[in-house]
């Protein structure tokens, strides 16, 4: 193998794996870290820089930072990563004063945001402090997109939602809310330097079953009816409901349902519980408040008897896959089942939408009415137009919304500078020793088995009354410690001086997940399979010395499952290991 | 300063065959000077140890004083053990292993534990046959008391100190071919693909197996000018044979080249593989040893590997006939015939 190109600023990226993992790439450590420290508001900050919204993604993120923590792979669970953010911005102080201070100083460009959801705040944010008009279009009276009109209260309380909407709206952002765009071309024509199409994907698909016209009113499709809810247009549904999807909105759908007059809420899902797309614990959440999920039952026919809902009919299937595990759903023969319903609603996905852009623009679109947008720069086929968040490649979720919101900002100020697009600047990246004297360092190293704490929920006797109340209570400040003391500081890398060593093999024989091997070179494939223990976790990079001084061999760290301990720093007497901190910040606009 | 050890694992390490991981034959951190030779030399007996799958409890380590001697810590904290007096480790195992024949004897000192203090306690346990493990961690210095050259160390060699050593090292590998003990072999604690099967193998051999382990006192003799620093003896090194061993039920692994390999088989059915890179040398052949050593040695050469192994060898408890019981569980029965039997003993001398 060649020697690793530490240099490469995505080497040690990949080892601090829940950044890497985090479409925004939040420096994750660095703020657990600051919270064991207890200092919040720094820890919020950095979030903030990051990810826009510190206080909703910490209820609520899609957590995809979670599944590739390293805790996991060395123990049962990750380090709750996201409830860790929630605790930053519930404790922290006063913290505008540290965001950027307007007004800004015009820079004479004019920018639209079509839709005010996550994608288009992320722009304006990053847009603003450098001087640009930022024209903000939304449908709705408040900024939010579907953090607003589709995530209930009972997850994300409103003041949490306006607080974080707020910190940029006043950054002097000018909106015209209560605007639904008819025309792109209309926009187009007001001469905007560039415009950026942040509309999400705002049409629920609808299941026209027979008895579906005749059913009428009591029919409703899943996320008109959760924006309904959340503008109090809509405060009561039948006794019994049936919300058909297995996905985060029928999740929500159904618990919304319970609050506000659902008695007998039963979720009914096409397809075996393990294929469900619903995040297990929004599963689990639904389950605590007494919601039966039933599986393997296609809907048949909504039962209409005199103009009125009455139920509906299922099918029973099981599942089957083949070597390719592509999955078929072979009816059981058992006889069909009836399940009474007063109300039905459907929540079995969205979709994009774009009758409002005139095709005859230069916007192309291409499968599935997609617009044909750039994956790195988020521009479309006409160079003053960029799409972002789930208007650019289908619904996805507000910290993806919000990476591409940054991608999409560093776009637009390449574009109205006249410069190449393509040209992205590099990440900002900083590596320093953490060692403070002979065998101390700057962060807490010692590593023990711990397991994931739980948050505390609020009881379901109360919650279950007001749609408004949280369930979630948070970590509190020692929780929160406890479980910020879980992570295992991923940041901190081991960095290896080739010239130093004197292969005493001292950090072979103290390193505790057998990382660490001194053998002749090979390819990767042989060498993976003669470490101290084998590598067989390919995911993860094999850092690879170059030739030692004494013999002619090499030094592997198999990057998997190190625990960043400083064990081997700690041993070597030569200091041919040292631990430093990796910082990585993606390049954005303004800093 | 890390004072304990995580207890993570590498999840593609997986338990042995009686169910332990690794590191449930480690000790507590070492808190020996970081790079010291002798905690590799603990990493090599850690890991033979999880390869043969011994059951911690079947073992009892046993040293004297020194860096060295304090080695058994930071090892097999699940296993028996005594920390004795300066040089007095051999008589403590000799009446260990008289008491009871059923443990595993090993035997951890250092060169000044073994060659100076505990000199004559060492040739009585190889003049015995002692059925144990005698591993010397040698470092050509007293580490322990700062430095000073012990009586291993190299004739002519600088230690940090400065002075150069006027007198003859002693050989204790050769000292104990000489004295006819059973095993000897020599290794170095930076080469564990050596270390490890040697002390699988001396775990096997029934009688007294002899290590003399080399092993870099990164304190006070690791400077370019001692013949025990690590860069010395890499440049110096070389090895009678390539060597494996093989528990009785396993598989061979190693393809070893046609015509050089040699196979000694141990007296429990397991086996040594021995790919030879020294000519005229046989483990079996105590003279071809001492030739083979003394001529390395006249090259300026350090010689590792097995020395020798005598297959036929008889330990204390074979020479003098004890019972297979071990005698600690021998009751008041088994050892008192009782009074007739008294007195029909008695009548004969009457
Ligand atoms: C029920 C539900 C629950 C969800 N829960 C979570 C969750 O817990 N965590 C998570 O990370 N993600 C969640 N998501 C997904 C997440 O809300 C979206 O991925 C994210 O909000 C997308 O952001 P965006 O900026 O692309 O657009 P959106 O947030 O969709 O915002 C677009 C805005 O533009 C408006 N708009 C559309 N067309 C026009 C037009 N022509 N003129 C003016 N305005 C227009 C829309 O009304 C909307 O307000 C959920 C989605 C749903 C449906
Ligand atoms: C009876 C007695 N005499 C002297 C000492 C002092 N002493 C302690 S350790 C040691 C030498 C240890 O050298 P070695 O066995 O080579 O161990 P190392 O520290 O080099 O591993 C001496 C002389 C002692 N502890 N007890
Ligand atoms: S920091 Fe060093 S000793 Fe600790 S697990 Fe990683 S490689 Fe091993
Ligand atoms: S502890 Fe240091 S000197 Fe010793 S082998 Fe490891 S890196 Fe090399
Ligand atoms: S003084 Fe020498 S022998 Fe003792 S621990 Fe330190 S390096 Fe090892
Ligand atoms: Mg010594």
């Amino acid at each position: 193998m060649k020697e690793t190109n530490i240099e490469d600023p995505e080497y040690f990226h990949k080892v601090v794996d829940c950044q890497y993992a985090c479409p925004a790439h939040t420096p994750v450590p660095e703020y657990i870290r600051l919270i064991a420290a207890q200092k919040y508001t720094e820890a919020y900050m950095i979030n903030w820089e990051s990810n826009v919204f510190p206080g909703v993604l910490g209820r609520t993120c899609d957590r995809p930072c979670e599944p590739a923590c390293r805790r996991g792979r060395v123990e049962d669970e990750p380090v709750a990563i996201c409830r860790l953010k929630r605790v930053a911005a519930d404790n922290k102080g006063e913290v505008k004063h540290l965001m950027p201070q307007g007004p800004f100083k015009s820079n004479g460009k004019r920018i639209a945001l079509i839709g005010g959801g996550p994608a288009s705040l992320t722009v304006a944010r990053d847009l603003a402090p450098l001087g640009y008009e930022l024209h903000l279009y939304d449908e709705w009276g408040k900024g939010g997109g579907m953090m607003r009109t589709q995530i209930p209260a009972f997850r994300l309380p409103e003041s949490v939602l306006d607080e974080e909407v707020n910190y940029i709206l006043d950054m002097g952002v000018v909106t015209h809310f209560n605007t639904f765009v008819e025309s792109m071309k209309e926009i187009l024509d007001k001469d905007y330097d560039a415009v950026f199409v942040g509309t999400g994907a705002p049409k629920g698909r609808a299941l026209e079953l027979p008895g579906f016209k005749e059913a009428g009113e009591n029919i409703h499709v899943g996320i008109e009816y959760l924006a309904a809810v959340a503008f109090e247009h809509k405060d009561k549904i039948g006794k019994n409901v049936i919300v058909l999807g297995g996905g985060n909105t029928a999740m929500d759908c159904c618990r919304t349902s319970k609050r506000i007059g659902g008695e007998e809420v039963t979720v009914v899902v096409r397809s075996p519980r393990k294929d469900m797309k619903a995040s297990p614990w929004e599963i689990e959440d639904a389950e605590r408040e007494d919601i039966t999920i039933l599986n393997n039952m296609p809907p048949k026919e909504f039962i209409v008897e005199d103009g009125v809902l009455k139920g509906m009919l299922f099918g029973k299937v099981r599942a089957e896959y083949d070597e390719n595990g592509k999955r078929k759903l072979i009816p059981t023969g058992e006889p069909d089942v009836f399940i009474p319903a007063d109300d039905v609603i459907i929540a079995i996905g969205q979709d994009n939408s774009f009758p409002w852009i005139e095709r005859d623009l230069g916007i192309e679109f291409g499968k599935w009415d997609l617009p044909k947008v750039d994956e790195l720069t988020f521009q479309s086929t006409r160079e003053n137009v960029f799409f972002g968040g789930d208007a650019a490649f289908g619904p996805e979720n507000v910290i993806t919304a919000v990476a591409h919101g940054h991608h999409a900002a560093v776009s637009i100020d390449l574009f109205c500078n006249g410069e190449n697009i393509h040209d992205r600047p590099s990440p900002i990246t900083n590596l320093v020793s953490q060692k403070m004297g002979i065998h101390e360092w700057t962060y807490d190293n010692a590593i023990a088995h711990d397991l994931r704490f739980k948050v505390p929920h609020e009881d379901k006797a109360i919650s279950l009354k007001d749609r408004k109340v949280e369930v979630e209570l948070g970590f509190d400040e020692q929780l929160g410690f406890k479980e910020a003391q879980r992570c295992l500081n991923c940041d901190v890398q081991t960095i290896f001086t080739s010239n130093l060593c004197i292969e005493c093999d001292a950090c072979v024989d103290v390193c505790p997940t057998d990382c660490i091997t001194f053998t002749h070179n090979g390819e990767e494939e042989d060498l993976r399979t003669r470490l101290s223990a084998p590598a067989e976790n390919k995911t993860q990079d094999l850092y690879v010395s170059g030739v030692l001084p004494a013999t002619p061999r090499i030094m592997i760290k198999d990057e998997d499952v190190c625990l960043h301990c400083g064990l081997c720093a700690e041993r070597c007497p030569t200091a041919a290991w040292d631990m430093k901190k990796y910082l990585y910040n993606t390049a954005k606009t303004y800093l | 300063m890390s004072y304990v050890k995580p207890k993570f694992h590498h999840p593609s390490l997986k338990p042995n065959k009686v169910g332990y991981n690794k590191a449930d034959y480690e000790g507590v951190i070492s808190t020996l000077c970081a790079g010291c030779g002798h905690d590799s030399i603990s990493g090599a007996i850690v890991q033979a140890c999880y390869e043969i799958s011994l059951e911690p409890h079947r073992l009892a380590k046993l040293s004297g004083i020194g860096c060295s001697s304090k080695t058994p810590t930071y090892f097999l904290s699940n296993s028996h053990g005594f920390n004795s007096v300066h040089g007095r480790m051999p008589s403590i195992t000799t009446g260990a292993n008289m008491a009871n024949r059923d443990l595993i004897y090993l035997g951890v000192s250092g060169d000044g534990d073994t060659a100076s203090i505990g000199m004559g306690q060492f040739v009585h346990a190889i003049r015995r046959n002692l059925n144990m493990v005698y591993i010397v961690m040698n470092n050509g210095c007293y580490g322990l008391t700062k430095g000073q050259d012990s009586a291993t160390a190299d004739f002519g060699s600088i230690s940090k100190a400065g002075e150069s050593n006027p007198y003859q090292g002693i050989d204790l590998a050769g000292l104990a071919l000489e004295l006819n003990a059973t095993f000897v072999g020599r290794s170095f604690s930076g080469d564990k693909n050596q270390l490890v099967p040697m002390i699988k193998a001396a775990m096997a051999h029934p009688g007294f197996a002899f290590l003399d382990v080399i092993s870099p006192c990164v304190t006070f003799n690791n400077n370019k000018t001692s013949t025990r620093s690590y860069s010395h003896v890499r440049a110096h090194i070389e090895s009678t044979s390539i060597f494996d061993f093989v528990p009785e039920q396993d598989e061979i692994r190693v393809d070893y080249p046609e015509g050089k390999s040699a196979e000694v088989e141990l007296f429990d059915g397991s086996k040594i593989h021995l790919s030879k890179l020294a000519p005229d040398w046989n483990p079996t052949d105590r003279f071809s040893a001492v030739n083979r050593l003394h001529e390395a040695k006249s090259r300026g050469q350090i010689l590792t590997g097995l020395y020798y192994i005598n297959t036929e060898s008889k330990d204390l408890h074979e020479m003098m006939n004890t019972v297979d019981t071990p005698l600690n569980t021998l009751q008041q029965k088994d050892l008192c015939p009782g009074n007739s039997k008294l007195q029909s003993i008695n009548k004969t001398f009457r």
